[in-house]
């Protein structure tokens, strides 16, 4: 595979993510200019300062709750006018939940799928529209290695990413031929604030690994990426584990 | 989010004492004070690269600030850099190297934060002409527990800036900084070594270097004609234009815990041995790669593995210049009388700026920094003798650096603690504050 150039105009949808912040860093020592989104404007502000440090040639910010998918058609317009044109979509906005909680209501399992799926799709939709039409652009995405298997542990979150997996997948089987690349993302631990509460193994890895993973994914035009990479091999053993076995096991 | 609730064996990089206490990550400015407060206390910890117990808190909430690290603004015509306290040096330098600009003042490693840098007020071999890294700070912003923000600088809050600098994290949450960097030209270091014999080869070496950087690597355990002999560095910064790409990462990690007896007297005199014999004229001159010259331990990572699970100990302290030569000659005697070997001992000139901070440790005078494998017998009592020379001739020690201080040798080196104590956060205390105050009795 040949080496695409580099994105330089880039959305970042959950730009105060941990994974998010550290792969825009990549980016912006490039020479990017970015349109952020995010709910917070105080780190909204922080994050856009230290990339302008770094060496972006510009940022605009969006503040917003991207739960509220109503809204999204008009931040993503006012990207497309703000950057002229979106050659990558960064989507890394999405929460851990609490698993207890989700088995025990509907609500709690309710609100993790419509941050991490339902949105999304909403975003997805529209960008996929949007790169289709201009026959060009990355559509990255951060899913999970939770959504490769159900598991007692967390298959509320795991559903949200599963699904958001296969999802991807149908997008990119309607879009690649229009030269548009879709890279679904799969991170396994990462230390972020998002599991800050979990107790920390070998098995964790920084985010500004992962985001060296994300890099290289996007330049190599890579479909699915497992990051760090000894995950595929991970879960590939947990994949086929017999359903027999597996419903027995406590992972 | 549920809070952090684990409680890790957090290690400073002497790796004694070893305290139990919760770690919080904070990963922006605005997450202190904290939503829910703990009922315990709280201490800042940057990269926990100090040696002692000055950033431990026994049972206490430590909050970590290595994810405020964003380099918020930088004005290439002053050089000026604003960001947040967890910045580390090696994060500043890797972007400020490609920029033509370097660290006003770096310790021996680029591995701390921005934050610790301020609470330790931390010199390097230019303090004889930049003073501490605390001269170079434009103004700095400081959360306290009950959540007032106060901008501190020459002019505001002053009081605040000079009791936050060299303040061990006591003082509140320093959030973020603003720093003057330096322009260079290239990487490397024009470098002079010249070797010595004896302290007073020593003595005449610092008087007449020109140099800005200097320091001076002695043996401390060779005796008789050999006695405190050592190599005299001196290095510029080049100034033909050169290479500024930034610093590659370093590839060797140092793997595993060695057996404590390891370094004992006879590896460590074979070390300085073949140190001292590595140059072989008397003087050499070179130019060099600032990474060795600065951080030579930096390319091996936990490094400090290599002193055993015990850990080490460190000793540092200034001697004034009156007295300071005969004080010198004492505490290499008594090292060497010990049996205890020092593996990297260095000695320089401070210079006779003035700290900013009230509590910083650098003042005119003679410093000696050593540090020793921990055997508790010998060591514990070695370092007891060698702060009472200290104290004899009106010297004093370093607070990052040491985890056996006597609350009553710290309240005669520091005899302005009374006042500093005033500026310390109603919520946050630090083991090391609690030893110095006669708090926290010291294990025999």
């Amino acid at each position: 595979m040949s080496k695409a150039k580099i994105p330089t105009n880039v959305l970042a949808l959950g730009a105060t993510s941990a994974i998010a912040e550290a792969t825009l860093r990549l980016f912006a020592v490039r020479g990017a200019r970015f349109f952020l989104v995010a709910r917070n404007p105080d780190k909204l502000n922080a994050v856009a300062g230290d990339l302008l440090t770094r060496g972006a040639a510009g940022v605009a910010t969006h503040v917003m709750d991207l739960d509220d998918t109503s809204a999204h058609p008009v931040m993503l317009a006012a990207a497309a006018e703000n950057l002229g044109t979106i050659e990558l979509a960064l989507l890394a906005h999405g929460v851990l939940g609490d698993q207890q909680e989700a088995e025990a209501s509907y609500p709690a399992a309710e609100a993790v799928l419509g941050t991490n799926f339902m949105a999304p799709v909403s975003l997805i939709t529209w960008l996929a529209n949007y790169f289709e039409a201009s026959r060009q652009g990355t559509l990255a995405v951060i899913s999970s290695v939770a959504g490769d298997r159900g598991r007692k542990s967390n298959y509320v979150y795991g559903a949200s990413k599963g699904a958001l997996s296969i999802f991807l997948d149908g997008v990119r089987n309607r879009i690649d031929r229009s030269g548009v690349h879709v890279l679904t993302i799969k991170p396994g631990f990462v230390a972020t604030p998002m599991t800050a509460h979990l107790p920390q193994n070998a098995l964790f890895a920084t985010p500004s690994n992962v985001a060296d993973g994300i890099l290289k994914a996007v330049e190599k035009r890579k479909d699915v990426v497992y990051v760090p990479a000894f995950w595929a091999i991970i879960m590939l053993i947990l994949r086929t584990i017999p359903r027999s076995i597996f419903k027995k096991l406590n992972v | 989010m549920a809070q952090s609730s684990k409680r890790p064996r957090f290690e400073s990089w002497g790796r004694y004492p070893i305290l139990q206490a919760d770690l919080k990550l904070l990963n922006w400015t605005g997450d202190f004070p904290l939503p829910n407060p703990p009922a315990t206390r709280l201490l800042p910890v940057g990269a926990g690269r100090s040696y002692g117990d000055v950033c431990l808190l026994e049972d206490g909430m430590l909050l970590q600030t290595l994810g405020m690290d964003r380099l918020l603004a930088f004005d290439p015509a002053t050089g000026v850099l604003r960001c947040e306290a967890g910045v580390t040096l090696a994060e500043i330098l890797d972007f400020a190297v490609p920029r033509g600009f370097f660290l006003p003042v770096t310790p021996g490693t680029k591995y701390v934060t921005v934050g610790g840098a301020i609470a330790n007020d931390i010199h390097g071999k230019n303090h004889h002409v930049a003073g501490t890294f605390g001269h170079h700070l434009l103004r700095f912003e400081l959360v306290r527990s009950d959540g007032t923000h106060l901008l501190c600088s020459p002019i505001e809050n002053q009081q605040w800036f000079s009791a936050t600098i060299g303040g061990m994290g006591l003082t509140g949450l320093i959030t973020w900084a603003e720093v003057r960097l330096r322009p260079i030209v290239s990487r490397s270091i024009d470098y002079q070594g010249d070797k010595f014999v004896g302290i007073d080869e020593f003595l005449a070496l610092s008087q007449s270097a020109k140099a800005e950087y200097t320091v001076a690597w002695i043996d401390c355990i060779s005796t008789g004609r050999n006695f405190a002999r050592g190599i005299f560095m001196q290095g510029e910064h080049a100034k033909e234009p050169g290479k500024l790409k930034k610093s590659g990462q370093p590839w060797l990690t140092f793997p595993f815990d060695l057996p404590a007896v390891a370094l004992n007297r006879f590896t460590m005199s074979a070390f300085n041995m073949a140190y001292y014999h590595k140059q072989i004229p008397k003087q050499k001159t070179a130019k060099v790669d600032y990474e060795p010259f600065f951080y030579p331990l930096d390319s091996v990572l936990h490094w400090n593995r290599m002193y055993g699970k015990n850990g080490l100990l460190q000793f540092q302290n200034v001697l004034p210049h009156e007295g300071g030569r005969e004080g010198m000659v004492e505490i290499l005697k008594a090292i060497t009388r010990s049996g205890l070997a020092s593996f990297l001992a260095v000695i320089k000139f401070f210079g006779d700026v003035p700290s900013v901070g009230m509590m910083s440790f650098p003042k005119p005078g003679i410093m000696l920094a050593l540090d020793f494998p921990i055997r508790p017998e010998v060591s514990f009592d070695l370092l007891d003798r060698l702060a009472q020379i200290t104290l004899e001739c009106g010297g004093r020690m370093y607070s990052a650096k040491d985890a056996r201080m006597t609350a009553e040798q710290y309240q005669t080196f520091y005899p302005q603690w009374r006042e500093f104590e005033r500026y310390i956060d109603p919520s946050f205390d630090s083991a090391f504050w609690q030893r110095v105050t006669g708090r926290r009795p010291l294990d025999e």
